[in-house]
């Protein structure tokens, strides 16, 4: 399998030749089938950079499995060819590359990552009757708005917060309720936001009382301010809900300031389970607890998928990176279904897909509305400078350790 | 919310954290007061400036504050080229012009870090990096109170060179009155090339204090751009003292505004102040009424 | 009357171009290019014709987008009634941030940033307040239709857009050729000597900025009807404040043709670097920016400055003499309110 930078060097490559050539070139004029194009779009630049580049290369990786193993069999092994879009962390702008996308002829896309970007990008698909596999946009509203083209594999941010607070108060319950006050940090835009607004309405019905919640910008420069109100409150859980920088950053200040309390519980935290953060943070991030998305640990595939993510530079295993792997795979499997690269047949193939040849633990896919209905995140703590599922026990590797002794 | 035992580590929070605002903004003030340029690519050459600290640390095993010898020259030798070259020529002396140019060369810099460099976040970690010191019940970082010695060190050397040497004459010189220190003799555009340099020479100072208490990434400097103009507005366009007193300044307001509003809302005290202060005094602190 | 023909011209070939192609690329870039010279109109009014820089167009943009969001989700009005609801949003926060700073006298960059930190105050405000759904923001719901002002293909988008513009465009022409608008440019060009002539610098001002203010909030409103999400980063953010300079700027500050020629320059230039360099990220930009800076070098004037021949041979002149560096006096450098460096 080749290295992902040389994949890079080869395909900006193949993007110039192929615009250099383009003139003079006829299409399509060998033997082969002809291959089956897919939108892979994401900001790739601006503010949601990491992201976005993390979410290509997943997407990218499982394009090269798929055409290594022989293509879209259905269709006499045709390739799979990504065509690349930049949304440059703006929703015009995937706007504008889904018009792109649809004048090169792709028969789906896959992306853009962000809730807003999605908003527009499904949208602008839709006028188009693209099919639009969304890979990661947690707003709920994304697959709530009537639109056909739709299709979300992974879990929206309601049915997170709702199953991290019932995991929440099933944990407290059984290590016989250690703890009974939260204080909740998010981050201001969309999915902090809404995060946070679920979470205080249904934790005081379980019992908790949610001393205080901090919303904070982004990006916010200095944490000192936040964990000195944490000090001072004093909760038992601190359940931080914001992207990767963030969450760093509060997470050493908290050991900075020798801020220690019974758990730290996110919900969706940037940070929490990646394993770029457990690496360069192992002393801080070690018993943070986290319910986000996650790969089955009892499916060897992903372990493999993994160890070729590692062994890339500079590279990590993230949320990023392996739904957007199972978003291509999905759409594969219902071209293959489809039997046809036209855009109505895969919608139709979407809709009625049952694939559960992925190593998620959401059971077989089933749509309603656009969104797979067997989606549900995991909880992690970080264990001994590694990332483990303690949480729920069909998926569990290892006993949460509960409240959490510094 | 306000209890002392909070109120007095926020206060001492945000002076080390204005102290380090201070430093990146005592090069833009410079930048202003002389060549009267807002220079848009600041935060972005505070990024690059970050970048240059984090490979050093790296690749070479030099400590960030044992950088400052290496970051200081290099980031003047870039502004003195960077404005001789580009921004000089290119803004054949019309404001709107420079403007756009900054604006162009900050969306250049930040996307060829994001080329280079790709977009992880990244971070180093020191031996003091977890250190902090108590000062009564505050606990205060020890990279953010080197960064306070380092922004005070900043200031005073800086107004040794504007007032103690003869490129220090030839800077006010060109700031008050450009026509007349060309007519004496004075090579205007080698002196504000100079300038530009000595201005970016803050940022990688800046860069030195900050990185071991934050972290870099192509995106950063957008985040102290607003806050950095704040302070130059407040402590007077040009003015040292007022950008050292008025990063001091900005930096308890956040902290203070964020304690009472919360940290979100909080935040716009810094632009209130900003807007307050251009319209009732907009000379600033320490700029002079004319 | 030249000016009215060309205005003529250009709203008949923009209009006949949906029917001679139906490539939504092409479409929706004009779309584009339409709105962000709109943006640009509005920002050349107040900076261009009156010499007032603003750093924060946003304000006003976020301003009429929220207009239409607010007034459609939290109070069910049609679609089209925001919209002189956010043109007279627009104006009101015109009129307020220009009686405030222009009683102050505020000018040049003072003002510039004094926008800017104004925008921000907005936006802070718009992430901390309920009823603009705060961080969450407002998502206006699809109902494609015409009397909905959600068109099911491009052309009424276009035919919208084209008609704000054709607006812009007959008022900078007016701008040029009126009484008052020969008021504004004489404040622009020298405040205190209009002020001797007799000029009521404050109320002329004041009136540039309102009228900018209103244009740039209908922006606002196209764009919630076009994208149907808002947000307050998306809102008061900066990226807008920089689309409605660069415009006017890379076209031609203070001419009628100037923002547009500038929007669509760019908005070409955007996209033609994007779908060249999809696969690395940041290069696409990176050559927009070295382009930004390439056409300030040599165009001084703007693309304008490419079809008169007499401001190109006046920029030769001044090139010719030996100064390299920034001018005095010019309308952004407030020169009289400076202090030394200390």
């Amino acid at each position: 399998m080749s290295n992902y930078n040389n994949l890079k060097r080869r395909q900006f490559l193949i993007n110039t030749a192929a615009f250099a050539a383009s003139a003079a070139v006829p299409l399509g004029a060998r033997g082969q089938p002809a291959g089956v194009k897919v939108g892979i779009l994401h900001p790739v630049s601006g503010f949601l950079a990491y992201s976005g580049n993390l979410s290509r290369m997943g997407a990218q990786l499982a394009i090269d499995d798929i055409n290594a193993a022989g293509g879209i069999a259905s269709l006499g092994g045709a390739k799979l060819q990504a065509v690349l879009g930049d949304a440059q962390s703006k929703p015009e702008i995937g706007a504008a590359e889904v018009e792109r996308l649809n004048g090169e002829g792709v028969s789906a896309i896959v992306g853009a990552y962000a809730s807003a970007i999605c908003f527009a990008t499904t949208q602008a698909a839709a006028k188009y009757n693209i099919p639009h596999v969304v890979d990661v946009g947690v707003a709920d509203q994304i697959v709530q708005r009537g639109l056909k083209n739709v299709f979300r594999f992974s879990p929206g941010y309601k049915l997170i917060a709702e199953t991290a607070v019932n995991w929440l108060h099933l944990l407290n319950t059984l290590a016989r309720r250690p703890a009974s006050r939260v204080m909740i940090i998010h981050e201001e835009s969309l999915f902090g936001t809404g995060t946070a607004t679920l979470l205080s309405t249904e934790l005081p019905q379980l019992g908790f009382k949610v001393v205080d919640v901090i919303k904070h910008a982004n990006p916010t420069r200095d944490f000192n301010n936040i964990v000195l109100r944490i000090k001072a409150a004093n909760p038992d859980i601190v359940i931080p809900a914001n992207y990767y920088n963030e969450y760093a950053l509060l997470v050493r200040t908290m050991k900075q300031q020798n801020v220690a309390p019974k758990a730290i519980y996110s919900v969706l935290g940037g940070a929490a389970s990646s394993y770029k953060f457990v690496k360069e943070y192992a002393d801080a991030a070690n018993g943070v607890l986290d319910v986000n998305h996650w790969f089955n640990p009892k499916d060897k595939r992903a372990w493999a998928l993994k160890a070729r993510v590692d062994a890339m530079k500079d590279q990590f295993f993230t949320y990023e990176v392996f739904l957007n792997y199972q978003a291509v795979e999905l759409l594969a499997d219902a071209i293959e279904r489809a039997r046809s690269p036209k855009r109505e047949d895969i919608m139709q193939a979407l809709g009625e897909s049952t694939w559960s040849k992925h190593f998620m633990p959401y059971g077989p896919t089933r749509f309603v509305d656009g969104q797979n209905q067997g989606a549900q995140p995991l909880m992690m703590q970080v264990l001994k400078n590694d990332i483990r599922v303690v949480f729920p026990n069909t998926y569990s590797e290892a006993e949460p350790v509960y409240p959490w002794k510094a | 919310m306000l209890e002392l035992s909070v109120l007095f580590p926020s206060i001492l929070n945000g002076l080390t954290t204005g102290a380090v605002y201070a430093l990146i903004a005592l090069g833009l003030t410079l930048v202003y007061g002389v060549l009267h340029i807002i220079n848009f690519a600041h935060g972005a050459a505070l990024m690059i400036a970050l970048y240059g600290v984090y490979y050093l640390h790296e690749r070479a095993g030099i400590d960030p504050y044992l950088s400052l010898p290496i970051m200081v020259p290099a980031m003047f030798a870039g502004g003195y080229l960077l404005y001789r070259f580009v921004i000089g020529k290119a803004g054949h002396g019309k404001d709107e012009n420079i403007l756009l140019v900054t604006l162009g060369i900050s969306i250049f810099l930040e996307n060829l870090a994001l080329a280079l460099w790709k977009s992880d976040t990244r971070s180093i970690e020191t031996s003091y990096t977890f250190s902090t010191v108590a000062i009564g019940p505050a606990m205060i970082a020890v990279p953010k109170l080197v960064a306070c010695a380092g922004a005070l060190a900043a200031a005073a050397i800086l107004l040794g060179v504007v007032h103690g040497t003869d490129l220090g004459r030839a800077i006010r010189a060109c700031a008050r009155e450009r026509q007349g220190a060309r007519l004496v003799g004075i090579d205007v555009a080698h002196v504000f090339a100079m300038s530009f340099g000595i201005g970016l020479a803050c940022l990688g100072a800046a860069a030195c204090f900050l990185l071991p208490a934050y972290y870099v990434n192509p995106q950063v400097g957008n985040g102290f751009v607003l806050i950095a103009f704040t302070i130059v507005v407040l402590g007077g366009m040009g003015s040292f003292a007022g950008a050292l007193v008025g990063g001091l300044l900005i930096g308890v307001v956040e902290s203070v505004c964020g304690l009472w509003l919360g940290e979100s809302l909080g935040q716009i005290g810094i632009f209130v102040i900003f807007i307050a202060v251009l319209l009732f005094r907009p000379q600033g602190l320490f700029g002079a009424k004319t | 009357m030249k000016e009215l023909a060309r205005i003529v011209v250009f709203a008949v070939a923009v209009g006949l171009l949906p029917f001679v192609t139906s490539s939504g690329v092409v479409l929706n870039l004009v779309i584009m290019i339409l709105y962000a010279a709109l943006l640009g109109q509005a920002w050349n009014i107040l900076a261009g014709f009156g010499g007032q820089f603003s750093f924060g167009h946003a304000v006003f943009f976020g301003t009429g987008a929220y207009a239409a969001a607010v007034l459609q989700t939290g109070f069910g009005w049609n679609a089209w009634l925001t919209l002189p609801a956010a043109l007279a949003a627009g104006a009101a926060v015109g009129a307020f941030i220009g009686a405030l700073c222009f009683r102050y006298g505020l000018r040049g960059s003072y003002f510039a940033l004094v926008t800017l930190a104004f925008a921000e105050v907005f936006r802070i405000l718009a992430n901390n307040v309920p009823f603009t759904g705060a961080g969450v923001g407002l998502m206006v719901k699809l109902a494609t239709g015409a009397a909905h002002f959600q068109f099911a293909d491009k052309a009424g988008y276009l035919y919208v857009m084209l008609a704000f513009v054709v607006t812009g465009l007959g008022l900078s022409a007016w701008l040029k050729h009126s009484r008052y608008g020969a008021w504004l440019q004489a404040v622009r060009d020298n405040e205190s000597s209009a002020a001797a002539l007799g000029v009521n610098v404050f109320r002329v001002k004041l009136a540039a900025i309102v009228l900018s203010g209103a244009l740039t909030a209908a922006a606002g409103v196209f764009y919630v009807q076009y994208f149907q999400y808002i947000d307050p980063g998306l809102a008061y953010g900066p990226s807008v404040s920089i689309e409605a300079l660069l415009g006017p700027i890379v076209g031609g500050l203070g001419t009628v043709w100037g923002p547009v020629l500038g929007a669509a320059a760019l908005q070409i230039l955007g996209n033609a670097t994007r779908s060249l360099f999809a696969g690395t990220p940041g290069v696409s930009l990176m050559l927009y920016g070295a382009l930004l800076v390439l056409m300030i070098m040599f165009l001084p004037q703007g693309l304008i400055g490419l079809a008169r021949p007499s401001a190109r041979a006046r920029e030769k002149d001044r090139a010719a003499t030996p100064a390299a560096a920034p001018s005095d006096g010019s309308a952004a450098a407030a020169a009289t309110r400076d202090g030394p460096p200390a």
